[in-house]
């Protein structure tokens, strides 16, 4: 059998608040092969968004292993972890998070400044990372001339311009209606179906979890539920 | 380089701040241009120091004069080869607004003790032979496009002549100082025609110069000359070349003193406006570089990049400042007269640049270490 994408073994985080310990995640296991698309749910405070940041690489755990396409993250250094997340990982929040005075484009060329790419080919395959989430139109626009859904594609552009094997969207439709937040699963579904990108997506929301091929659970910081579609 | 159009992008966050900010830093560096420049002029070290030299001056203050038959008494003085002496005249050139030094002299000896001032042979015989004759240094010359033949009147403020009317020179002769980087913006005037003419204060100077044989025996030497009058209506105080324009340059040194001490209070100002400035920019912008340490730029990128807006900003203020202050210091020169020849140096530029980039650093420091601690998850956390 292949190893799996993500193996997330034994993870425990708890968080220090004052002088409590906060247990977020307890002896979690999870594994998610390559080219998923998981819709991670559960009430607030459940851990959804902690487990999406250690996958991501933005968090250690407190215990336990993070194994991301055969690497053990938790035990890379922060600067180890910033190569790693700039060349692995792809991220889209539900505030999109664009720079307000850079143009689009310029959004999406952010992550291409840590390659070595000159600018003709960061600005190249930064237009062409736009053309896949159909916004090459609005290239020179800033985020503050955009709607929402048109800033989330752009955010989805970045995350998916450095080729990044996985997508770790926290909450994507979050601050969308009902028809533009279909327009960005759709398009985070092609993403998947298409372009082959593993996604891990924390939602609340049922519908958008439709989208997803696997649903995961968590309730209280434990896996409870994982229901293939 | 590669970040440059990120770091850029920043000071177009807050036009409106960026700009009061950035005149802020234009206005002081202007300031800097201009009294730095003046300070720096003024303390410049003295113009001519020759380790043979004596200067006799009168001994209690530079406005006392001496008279000139001590020339006799001071040339018996074991080791003094020749005498000179010179005068301060003051005086107002072309409506008081343009000033320089003037000097009645005694032309032959004065040349003598003082060969860095070179012109020609004719021109200096010119000097000697022309009663009404004056030199002036060639930066001077070049100023107010004089050339020899040129008649030059200068009007009394302290020797006004027996006519009391504007004292009528004819310049005789353009002078050098070549090979030293010393100000030739002295105009030199024969002393003969000066004594005669002015309607009080004759057979007085203002000081005496003596060259002497052997500079190892110059405290010797003025120790003599000092005992020779003292007790007398015009005692003397014999010192150096050296010394002596060093005491001039510790008078103006207080100059300099009280220039440092308004820059000091305006960058001090601009510190706590900049640096406030850029602490509530950083604090608006957390989610931001929180984003950027998200896609994969390392802790120190982020901390390069705070740190590198900060001195973008300070050197976009301080460049024009600093070019302003070179544009308007010849203008006031014009208007004002006691900053005649005043010129920003490359060196106060570079003092800016140098200060201009330390400010920077000073004021992009703790905004640059707060990015630096910035964590991801607590940071996007306030944020969501």
């Amino acid at each position: 059998m292949d190893q799996p994408l993500i193996d997330v073994s034994n993870v425990s985080k708890t968080y220090s608040r004052g002088k409590m310990d906060v247990p977020v995640l307890q002896e979690l296991n999870i594994q998610i092969e390559e080219g998923d698309f998981i819709a991670l749910m559960g009430p607030s405070g459940s851990g959804k968004t902690t487990l999406l940041n250690l996958i991501g690489g933005l968090d250690k755990p407190s215990a336990g292993s993070v194994t991301i396409g055969g690497q053990r993250i938790d035990q890379l250094s922060q600067g180890e972890l910033a190569k790693w997340r700039s060349k692995n990982v792809g991220f889209v929040f539900q505030f999109y998070n664009l720079l307000p005075v850079l143009t689009a484009l310029k959004n999406v060329e952010l992550p291409l400044l840590l390659t070595g790419f000159s600018r003709s080919e960061r600005k190249k395959r930064a237009l062409a990372a736009l053309a896949v989430v159909g916004l090459a139109d609005r290239a020179g626009h800033r985020p503050r001339e955009l709607s929402g859904g048109q800033e989330q594609r752009v955010a989805i552009a970045r995350a998916l311009v450095s080729d990044p094997s996985l997508l770790v969207c926290d909450e994507p439709t979050g601050d969308l209606d009902r028809a533009t937040a279909d327009e960005i699963l759709d398009l985070l579904q092609v993403l998947n179906r298409e372009y082959g990108k593993t996604i891990l997506m924390v939602t609340h929301d049922p519908k958008a979890a439709d989208h997803a091929s696997h649903c995961v659970y968590l309730d209280k910081g434990q896996l409870i539920q994982e229901s293939p579609k | 380089m590669r970040y440059f159009g990120l770091i850029w992008a920043a000071l177009y966050r807050k036009p409106v701040r960026s700009f009061l900010t950035l005149a802020s830093l234009f206005v002081a560096f202007l300031l800097f241009g201009l009294l730095q420049s003046v300070s720096v002029a003024f303390s410049e070290g003295p113009d001519l120091d020759g380790v043979d030299r004596l200067i006799i001056a009168p001994k209690y203050s530079i406005i006392d004069q001496l008279p000139l038959n001590y020339s006799r008494q001071i040339l018996q003085v074991k080791g003094v080869e020749v005498l000179s002496h010179q005068t301060w005249f003051g005086g107002t050139f072309r409506n008081g607004r343009s000033f320089f030094p003037r000097f009645p002299i005694q032309p032959e000896t004065f040349m003598d003790i003082y060969p860095e001032l070179v012109l020609p042979q004719d021109q200096r015989q010119a000097f000697i032979n022309t009663r009404t004759g004056v030199i002036i240094g060639r930066s001077l010359a070049q100023k107010f496009n004089l050339k020899v033949g040129d008649k030059l009147p200068l009007t009394a403020t302290i020797w006004e002549n027996k006519d009391k009317g504007p004292w009528e020179f004819d310049l005789v002769g353009i002078y050098d100082i070549p090979g030293e980087e010393v100000s030739d913006a002295q105009l030199f005037i024969n002393y003969n025609y000066f004594d005669e003419y002015r309607l009080r204060g004759t057979g007085l100077v203002g000081k005496f110069i003596v060259r002497i044989d052997n500079p190892d025996r110059a405290a010797e030497v003025a120790l003599e000359i000092d005992t020779l009058f003292a007790n007398s209506s015009n005692e003397t105080k014999t010192s150096t070349e050296k010394a002596y324009n060093q005491m001039f340059a510790n008078q103006v040194g207080d100059i300099g003193f009280i220039m440092t001490s308004i820059l000091s209070a305006v960058f001090f100002t601009i510190l706590l406006l900049t640096g406030n400035t850029m602490a509530q920019g950083i604090r608006e912008r957390i989610p931001e570089l929180a984003i950027l340490k998200t896609l994969g730029f390392s802790n120190v990128s982020v901390l390069l990049i705070v740190m590198s807006e900060s001195i973008l900003m300070v050197l976009i203020g301080c460049v024009p400042g600093l070019f302003a202050a070179s544009a308007i210091l010849p203008g006031l020169a014009v208007s004002v007269s006691f900053l005649a020849g005043v010129e920003m140096s490359a060196f106060v530029f570079a003092q800016g640049m140098v200060l201009a980039v330390l400010l920077g650093l000073i004021v992009g420091t703790p905004p640059a270490l707060r990015a630096l601690r910035l964590n991801i998850v607590d940071a996007l956390g306030e944020h969501q």
